[in-house]
């Protein structure tokens, strides 16, 4: 896995998460999704390279999301890949992140 | 991609379950009314699909699936078992195994075994369709679990009431998960499930529930803090909905409610989750598990009924007699499943087999240092010392017998597995066959187990091939039209015996005697013995077949079985009655490590012989030593019974004059007895037997070393050669 902060500005960033968001990562990408929390307010998380993710990865995502939202910051995941997509739809979590998904022709 | 430890298990555990279905599947031909055996069968496949859904094998799921389903009519009586079935289903056990050896190997599904896949899957759906009419497989196998799945009562719903006995009117499943916090670090995810869970279903309405989950700096990434709500659509029985979980159950808060729960079992979930009530209701709501007014009558209905929450609603619970019967049986019989397996798996545990050689090693060496603070101990003269090196040394030797005793297994797993060879040669040689089998519970060392499956498969087939003969022959004989295979097992004097015998044609004299004399294995004037003749099929490049078949006849066969058995220290012989059937013996030691052993001296060398082979020590009589000196005789008188011996002096031609008196020991293998003649008898003695270097391997008449506890060496006899020596130079002397 390898997670990229991109520093847009004094208060934006982009994260880019590649790789496996699993029990085996959860460690490394607690800290590197929580640590820009502390530092941006607005945050873009990327995840069109995530190529599996399980409930610590998702665990993750939500812990990041109500965080923010405890904190009145902005957090927006701006890319899914399909096993981000698979999980969000298997618990039904889209409206909760709330964040536009591109919802495939199969769906 | 590393194969974590569990999927290892449910690989072996897999082929474990295979196998037991196999040999369920064999048994049931013969019974196909005894329901025990068909729920096996199935629980089988269901297992097996269950555990590959959690590891997301999904060619495993999907082909099992079918299976399981045209299981299930079987189960609830649509289907009958006859061959035929019982063919495919084991073709089906095959692939099944198939597919969980290419999880071994991972990476994609080769196309010949998806092909596989779609063939069986296509002929197992004929099964499945004879009842609905043409649908295609696929449809078929969803027609055939709804068919197979328990009934939901079908009683009308009742609107409800706020006694608190009333049913709700969602016609959904109500799962609450709370996962445990270990979950993710044992190695499952807690998604699979639900994932799993969508193929026995559709799921509804699926709620996360995020209140697990901490602040930031408590909050530990490799533990889970979720909970799922999920309102269910299925057919499937509660048990096979609950065996969803089985994997998690212990430490999580697994719920399940059924369709049309009474409202006291809402009542009492909502009073058990760890979530604020109000809270649990608006999840209910969002589920779709509860409608907005059942859920308001709830709440009211647990207002109304009293300030201390926890009493009222047990009673209530008691009151409302609120469990459907179905329900408390099936969880009675899985709450005894379960421990039943627990009881089970409590007593066995798997062990490396590397540990246990190392442990066996031990023990031999711990045998040797014994020996030699024994003779310490004799060499001193205290008796205090004596006697406990005895209590030592017998305490030893019981270690020894349970260390041994770790590595025996029954040979039972070896000739259950012969059914199916039996069942797919018989069907093969288009010749019916059945195969009894007696003293499975007769135990030999693992090593001896692994190695004589292939002789006996050889075996078994040249018995069904060339002994067994077609139901026109036999009738005509006046046997039985189906030809019978017995697999027999029995210990016999420090060996174990293993017969394959048939009651076919028997062995023609004749034909081997004359196809031996062809190939120049024997001279034509030569008088043999029936035994001599019999033994003769195992000759290199014998075969008296007339036809070629693709399972024996080739020539190839017996020898290697002879060689395989010789190089386990066993010998195979063979009974053969005319008309009446052919019995092969084989005759295997127990165990290929440690024996006891009889410590004789030869001069100042010592020799072991196996005790058990011992029969009894006599002297040599002045009158025999002088016969063999004036004559070149080689035998004595034993009760009247000809003994022929081996001078050890001459054979390991010890130098030195033989003293006064010479005893010989008198053993006996295989029905035959020969004498040893030694210097002196020193006793019993345990022995760890050590191979010989390969340098050393065309020495005949030595089958291994020891170390003694002095520290000398001394040579273990095999007794078998020595014999087969001792006859043999007798014979050449007489025929000369």
């Amino acid at each position: 896995m390898a997670v990229n902060v991109l520093r847009v500005n004094d208060d934006q960033c982009r994260i880019v998460v590649d790789g496996e968001m699993t029990i085996y990562t959860a460690m490394e990408l607690k800290a590197s999704l929580l640590f820009p929390l502390a530092q941006y307010k607005e945050l873009e998380i990327d995840l069109a390279g995530v190529s599996e993710i399980d409930t610590s990865g998702l665990q993750l995502l939500l812990l990041t999301k109500t965080e923010a939202i405890a904190d009145g910051k902005i957090i927006r995941i701006t890319a899914h890949s399909p096993a981000v997509l698979e999980l969000m739809n298997l618990c039904d979590l889209e409206s909760f992140f709330g964040d536009p998904v591109v919802i495939s022709s199969q769906a | 991609m590393n194969l974590d430890d569990a999927l290892q298990t449910f690989i072996v555990e897999s082929r474990e379950l295979l196998e037991s279905m196999e040999s369920a599947l064999l048994r049931i031909e013969q019974t196909p009314d005894d329901v025990e055996l068909i729920n096996a069968i199935f629980r089988t496949a269901h297992t097996i699909k269950g555990s590959a859904g959690l590891f997301g094998l999904d060619y495993i799921v999907s082909f099992t699936h079918v299976a399981e389903s045209v299981l299930d009519r079987v189960r609830t009586g649509e289907l009958k078992i006859e061959s035929e079935l019982v063919a495919l289903l084991l073709s089906t056990g095959d692939h099944i195994s198939a597919l969980v050896d290419h999880t071994v190997a991972g990476g994609d599904l080769s196309a010949e075994l998806d092909e596989e896949s779609q063939t069986l899957i296509g002929f197992l759906g004929a099964y499945l369709t004879e009842s609905t009419g043409g649908a295609t497989p696929h449809a078929a196998a969803k027609a055939a679990v709804v068919t197979g799945a328990v009934t939901v009562s079908s009683q009308t719903v009742h609107p409800y009431t706020t006694e608190g006995g009333g049913e709700v009117e969602t016609d959904l499943w109500h799962l609450s998960l709370r996962f445990g916090r270990d979950v993710l670090k044992d190695g499952m995810d807690p998604l699979s499930f639900i994932r799993y869970l969508g193929t026995l279903g559709t799921i509804h309405r699926i709620v996360t529930l995020l209140d697990g989950i901490p602040a930031v700096a408590e909050m530990d990434p490799e533990s889970c803090y979720l909970g799922f709500e999920i309102s269910f659509k299925s057919n499937a029985d509660k048990a096979t909905i609950e065996s969803v979980f089985d994997f998690v159950r212990e430490n999580s808060n697994i719920r399940i409610l059924p369709p049309n729960s009474k409202i006291s079992e809402y009542l009492q979930l909502i009073a058990d989750l760890p979530e604020e009530d109000l809270r649990i209701g608006e999840i209910l709501l969002r589920c779709g598990t509860l409608t907005q007014t059942e859920l308001d009558a709830v709440l009211k209905f647990q207002l109304s009924d009293g300030n201390s929450p926890v009493r009222p609603i047990g009673e209530v619970l008691v009151e409302a007699q609120m469990v459907q019967p179905t329900v408390v049986e099936a969880a009675l019989k899985k709450q005894k499943q379960v421990k039943d397996n627990k009881t089970t798996e409590a007593n066995l545990i798997r062990v490396d087999a590397d540990k246990l050689d190392e442990l066996i090693n031990l023990v031999g060496e711990l045998i040797i240092a014994g020996a030699g603070a024994s003779l310490i101990a004799q060499r001193a003269g205290i008796s205090e010392l004596l006697e406990v090196n005895a209590t030592v040394s017998r305490l030893v030797e019981e270690v020894r017998d349970s260390a041994l005793k770790l590595r025996m297994v029954q040979i039972g797993g070896t000739f259950s597995r012969f059914q199916r060879v039996v069942r797919d040669v018989s069907k093969e040689l288009g010749k019916d066959i059945r195969l009894v089998i007696s003293g499975e519970e007769t135990e030999l060392d693992k090593t001896v187990v692994e190695k004589i499956g292939d002789p006996l498969t050889h075996l078994v087939r040249n018995s069904m091939d060339h002994g067994i003969e077609p139901a026109d022959v036999r009738l005509a004989r006046g046997k039985p039209a189906h030809g019978t295979l017995k697999l027999n097992a029995y210990h016999d004097a420090g060996s174990i015996m293993i017969e394959v015998s048939d009651d076919g044609g028997g062995l023609n004299k004749d034909k081997i005697l004359a196809k031996a004399i062809e190939r120049g294995l024997v001279k034509a004037d030569q008088v043999l013995t029936d035994n001599e003749i019999y033994n003769l099929i195992f000759e290199a490049g014998f075969s008296t077949a007339d036809a070629v078949s693709n399972l024996s006849g080739r020539g190839v066969g017996m020898d290697v079985v002879r060689r395989n058995i010789q190089a386990l220290r066993g010998t195979v012989d063979i009974h053969s009655e005319p008309g009446q059937g052919t019995t092969m013996r084989i005759r295997l030691p127990l165990t290929l490590a440690i024996i006891d052993g009889f410590l004789v001296g030869v001069d100042s060398a010592s020799y072991v012989i196996p005790l058990d082979m011992v029969v009894e020590c006599i002297e040599l009589t002045q009158q025999d030593r002088e016969a063999a000196q004036e004559n070149d005789r080689n035998y004595l008188n034993l009760r009247g019974e000809v003994l022929p011996y081996l001078r050890l002096r001459d054979l390991f031609e010890t130098e030195g004059r033989a003293p006064r008196r010479e005893n010989v020991v008198v053993v006996q293998y295989a029905g035959h007895k020969a004498g040893l003649v030694v210097d002196n008898l020193m006793g019993e003695f345990q022995t760890v037997i050590k191979p010989l270097g390969k340098m050393f391997s065309q020495v005949k008449g030595v089958g291994g070393f020891t170390i003694l506890g002095s520290g000398e060496v001394a040579l273990i006899m095999d007794v078998p050669r020595l014999m087969q020596q001792a006859s043999g130079n007798e014979q050449a002397v007489l025929a000369a």
